[in-house]
């Protein structure tokens, strides 16, 4: 017998304070989630939602020491008397790492660990497996192994390794962190369906809240600063001004509507763009503000920095990942390149920085692009280290490319390998370290440094080579969105320094907001180059590279606005206008750095 | 903070796989002609200095015996037992040091390269020779050259890459203390 | 990725047995062995393990890459042996016939040459089961198949986890090497040996103290699955075992005790055909 309103998780002025810090995490929380309920938490990094999360999971008190205060309590009884294992029976955890969740050689043993655990035999073991699989609609791979399965396909196998406990409450801890755009959307829509079949509550934390809205939430609880802020229907908290205000990206929609002077109110049921009710004045309201935005005009053509003809690469097992791909990039450009896994993006980009050499084709850099033949040696003859000394590249996660213990040792290392004289190096890392905004913090370790000011350490590392061109993986992956405007802008200051810059993602706001251009790869090909409003204004394109329309298009459409491409650039055009002068003013104060710094001059040369 | 029994499971497990890598794939020319150092004897050291005997002595068991299957030779079990006792003995050093707390100074250096030097002794020039003899019967000059060389090269490897290791580790642990800004 | 074991997935009587099976009968064989050099007992394994091959339907050339580097160890052990201790098998076999001389301490006798070909069949006797095993055992039944001979759950799952995380490791080593090496980082011969290392420290640091946060994201997940709960657990890639199992497994004991006797009448380990 279920209970269908039973209270499964409560909350009673519960506070948490972790062994190794000086201050509280979590103050004062009051919260209550009952059989069905689907909760969404958000709020910025280090607001303490992690924490939370692991507060109902059992991971605190059991595998996180600390010190707490007030109440935490499953099903009526406090978390702390149970065990990890008697927690676990009601809530089912999706970690964010799909692979560190991911923990048996195959689907089918994954799935099967938790029952393993139980010690439940066959043939139930086996029936169990199948049916959880077929639940979340993965008994097709059931003898696969992790490395062939998408990111999508493995949230679905850690998904069923949850649901085959029957549990009452799904707890997901940012559900959509590595999963592109058109993924990201059937996440959700599986989410959903799941919490319809199993009558679950379900509890999502997420700061990539337009997202989770792409299906119904009962409540949305933000959080910052170790407390809960509000805990409203979506409807109504999206009416005020507080998702902003703390450092949460709203819906682009809505962003819009508040730009063209319509105020929002629950009335108009502003909790998704398809609940979304506008009165023709409202709509009207959007239609002059559109028109009224002056358009930027497009820079005039610049010098090709590079080319890419007709690229064929095939890996050592066989496996073929470039089909023919063809690209320009000019000198000082913003841009990025997307599209699914495999589609060919990052094996270009290896190519490119020469980690693997294309079976056909040919790249050009720099004056060989340019054709000017005199002083063009070629590009393809050029070792990985002498590449870097043009292309640098940036991996996605920091911590796989920092080795040394110092700051300065780290952005230095680069320099030191390549028998640069001690003089030299000291001048070259002061001055990377001021243009990223380092310099206080040059005589620090590494290790206190926070994710977003990491990856800061590693462009400088790579930017004291003094290369033409960066490339980036996900530039903005794992931040939230004051980090990531953070790096965005601070990416968009060394484009106006004359770097070019390439970033390869599946974040759709990244490229709408920052990427002037925009390459997009499917099935080992380039389909489309284009702006960033073009693309994700083409349904086409937007189908071809599992990437989901911007929810500007929809609002155009809404409002009587044939020309949606326009729309959504004039979008971009007006936040260009309006919020970029103040974040870049703001970011030349913060490093202190002059104008004309020689780094540019160095990169030119 | 002491470990769980489940992340010492996890942790063998990963520095098996770890060891496996790297003597698998970590192609460091060594000067001898066509022979490669083993690194992965500096990340066993390292291991086993933070989870214990236990991990050390099962991640030598495990990734070493997973390494002569992969190339198909057999279990070479004199050695793979020498890999395991040298986990074991250098985990001895665990109790002594507190890298988990960020503490990894000059005396912890001379701690952890003192046990790593005695520990390869053992394991390479008495535990894998005689092991050689008794179940292989091989020539006793052989196999205790054998060890010689092998166990000279594993401790420089192991004063390189294992103290670098722990340093780093370290010096990743947060500490308390506050660190301000520079103007 | 996971062909690094080289499993090959074919039907066949062999590939029917159960992992634990398989497991129990190359630690008899491999005991059986290594125990004796009987040279006719020896002799007589490469011929068995040669027909199981034939039924296990595994080619020559699905071996041959691994088959390579075995040849070389086992050249490089006997050249190793010879050069050491020319005369090891004189004093093994309590007898001296010279046939000629190398110069020097390297003559060469018939006992020497004996125990040469005792070591070669020793390799031949061990190495083919081995790959047998691997290529007919399935990574997945390896760890239920640890757990079932008596090694505790837990280990045997550090064992499943070290296969299921290798290929990551591997992939995740390759990327950080290539960024590495953009910036100037070489372990190539044209530097010094200290360099190397240092280089290959600036490598291994960054994948190794990813590998530590790892640990700690699988060891929560595991936790929060039930992982350690019971003292007991059971594994969906356990088979029952059938008749061919105990048939398997009695043979194999078979073997072990053959070599025990032969041990006993020989008086020693080796099986001496010179006094």
């Amino acid at each position: 017998m279920k209970d269908e309103n039973e209270l499964l998780v409560e909350f009673r002025d519960f506070g948490f304070q972790y062994n190794a810090q000086a201050e509280p995490t979590l103050y004062h929380i009051d919260l209550k989630i009952r059989r069905g309920e689907k909760v969404l938490i958000a709020g910025p990094s280090g607001c303490g939602k992690s924490t939370l999360a692991s507060c109902i999971n059992g991971l605190i008190p059991f595998s996180y020491r600390g010190e707490s205060t007030g109440k935490a309590m499953i099903r009526g009884r406090e978390t702390k008397e149970m065990s990890l294992f008697e927690i676990s029976q009601t809530v089912g955890t999706v970690l964010q790492d799909s692979d560190g969740q991911f923990i048996g050689l195959t689907v089918a043993e994954d799935i099967a660990f938790a029952l393993e655990n139980e010690c439940v035999r066959d043939p139930q073991l086996h029936e169990r497996v199948r049916a959880a699989a077929s639940l979340v609609n993965i008994e097709s791979h059931l003898h696969h192994a992790p490395e062939d399965l998408s990111g999508g396909q493995k949230q679905r196998v850690a998904l069923a390794g949850v649901m085959v406990n029957e549990v009452d409450l799904l707890l997901f801890d940012e559900p959509l962190a590595n999963l592109d755009p058109a993924t990201g959307k059937t996440a959700m829509e599986l989410i959903e369906d799941m919490r319809r079949k199993s009558g679950a509550a379900v509890v999502i934390i997420e700061h990539r809240l337009e997202d989770v809205l792409h299906r119904d939430v009962d409540r949305i609880v933000l959080m910052n600063d170790g407390r809960i802020l509000a805990d409203a229907a979506p409807d109504e908290l999206l009416s005020t001004g507080l998702l902003a205000q703390n450092g949460i990206r709203e819906p682009l929609y809505l962003t819009a509507l508040k730009y063209a002077g319509v105020t929002v109110t629950p009335q108009m049921r502003p909790g998704s763009i398809h609940s979304l009710k506008l009165e023709e004045a409202q709509k009207e309201k959007v239609r002059s503000w559109s028109a009224g935005v002056g358009e930027i005009p497009p820079r005039k053509d610049r010098k090709i920095l590079l080319q890419a003809e007709n690229i064929h690469f095939t890996y050592g097992n066989g496996y073929k990942a470039l089909d023919g791909v063809s690209l320009t990039i000019r000198e000082g450009e913003l841009m990025a390149i997307v599209g699914t896994n495999g589609a060919g993006k990052s094996t270009f980009s290896k190519v490119v920085c020469g980690f693997e050499t294309p079976q056909k084709g040919r790249i050009r850099f720099g004056a060989e692009a340019a054709g000017i033949p005199e002083n063009a040696g070629s590009w393809m003859d050029l070792s990985i280290k002498e590449r870097a000394d043009h292309i640098g590249y940036v991996m996605q996660n920091p911590n796989q490319m920092i080795s040394q213990t110092m700051i300065w040792d780290e952005v230095a290392l680069g320099l030191r390998t390549r028998g640069v004289d001690e003089a030299e190096i000291t001048k070259r890392v002061e001055e990377t370290l001021k243009i990223c905004g380092l310099w206080p913090f040059r005589r620090w370790p590494v290790s206190a440094l926070s994710f977003g000011q990491k990856k800061r350490v590693t462009i400088a590392s790579i930017l004291v080579l003094q290369p033409e061109m960066i490339i980036l993986d996900e530039p903005t992956a794992g931040q939230d969105y004051r980090h990531y405007t953070e790096i965005m802008e601070f990416l968009r200051t060394l484009g106006s320094r004359g770097f070019t810059v390439v970033m390869i993602t599946h974040d759709m706001h990244l490229m709408l907001e920052y990427a002037a251009r925009c390459i997009v790869f499917s099935e080992k090909k380039v389909i489309a180059d284009d702006s960033s409003a073009g693309v994700l204004t083409s349904p086409d394109v937007i189908a071809r590279a599992s990437l989901k329309e911007t929810s500007l298009y929809t609002l155009a459409k809404m409002c009587g606005i044939r020309d949606e491409r326009a729309f959504v650039q004039s979008f971009i055009d007006y936040e260009r206008k309006n919020r970029r002068g103040s974040f870049a003013s703001a970011e030349t104060a913060s490093t202190g750095t002059e104008p004309g710094n020689t780094e540019q001059e160095g990169a030119q040369s | 903070m002491k470990n769980s029994p489940v992340k010492t499971i996890v942790a063998i497990g990963i520095g098996a796989a770890l060891f496996f890598v790297l003597g698998r794939f970590v192609a460091i020319p060594s000067p001898v002609p066509n022979t490669n150092i083993s690194t992965q004897y500096g990340l066993l050291a390292f291991m086993a200095a933070i989870f214990g005997p236990v991990a050390g002595a099962l991640i030598g068991l495990i990734g070493h015996a997973l390494i002569d299957f992969s190339y198909g030779w057999g279990i070479w079990w004199s050695w793979v037992i020498a890999s395991a006792c040298f986990g074991a003995l250098i985990g001895l050093v665990a109790s002594r040091l507190s890298i988990e707390d960020g503490e990894f100074g000059q005396k912890g250096i001379i701690t952890f390269n003192l046990f790593q030097v005695v520990s390869h002794v053992i394991a390479w020039g008495v535990i894998a020779p005689v092991l050689d003899i008794v179940m292989y019967k091989e020539p006793a000059n052989k196999v205790f050259l054998q060890g010689l060389v092998g166990g000279i090269s594993n401790i420089v490897t192991t004063a390189i890459i294992g103290t670098l290791l722990c340093v780093a580790y370290a010096a990743a642990k947060p500490k308390k203390g506050s660190l301000s800004r520079d103007r | 990725m996971r062909n690094i074991f080289n499993y090959i997935d074919r039907p066949s009587p062999i590939h029917d047995l159960t992992g634990a099976t398989k497991l129990v009968c190359l630690l008899l064989w491999s005991f059986a062995a290594m125990m004796t050099y009987d040279t006719r007992f020896l002799a007589m394994l490469p011929v068995l393990s040669f027909a199981l091959f034939v039924i296990s339907k595994i080619r020559l050339r699905d071996v041959s890459f691994m088959l390579g580097f075995t040849v070389v160890f086992m050249v490089l052990n006997n050249v190793l042996v010879f050069l050491f201790s020319p005369q090891h098998g004189v004093s093994l076999y309590h007898a001296k016939h010279v046939l000629f001389s190398l110069g020097g301490r390297y003559v060469v006798t018939q006992e020497q040459l004996f125990y040469h070909l005792n070591l070669v069949l020793k390799y031949l006797s061990t190495i083919p089961i081995v790959l047998l095993f691997v290529c007919t055992t399935d990574p997945s039944e390896f760890a239920a198949s640890l757990n079932r001979i008596g090694v505790k759950y837990s280990i045997a799952y550090s064992v499943a986890l070290a296969l299921r995380y290798i290929p990551d490791i591997q992939r995740e080593y390759h990327e950080i090497s290539q960024a590495q090496q953009a910036r100037g980082i070489e372990m190539s011969k044209k530097q010094t040996l200290v360099k190397r290392l240092k280089s290959a420290g600036a490598i291994l640091i960054p994948l190794i103290l990813s590998s530590m946060d790892r640990i700690e994201v699988i060891s929560n997940a595991m936790e929060l699955r039930g992982f350690g709960k019971k003292k007991k657990r059971t594994w969906y890639m356990a088979r029952p075992f059938s008749r061919w199992d105990i048939l398997a497994m009695i043979l194999s004991a078979g073997l072990l005790v053959t070599a025990i006797l032969l041990n006993v009448r020989n008086g020693e380990r080796f099986w001496n055909p010179f006094v």
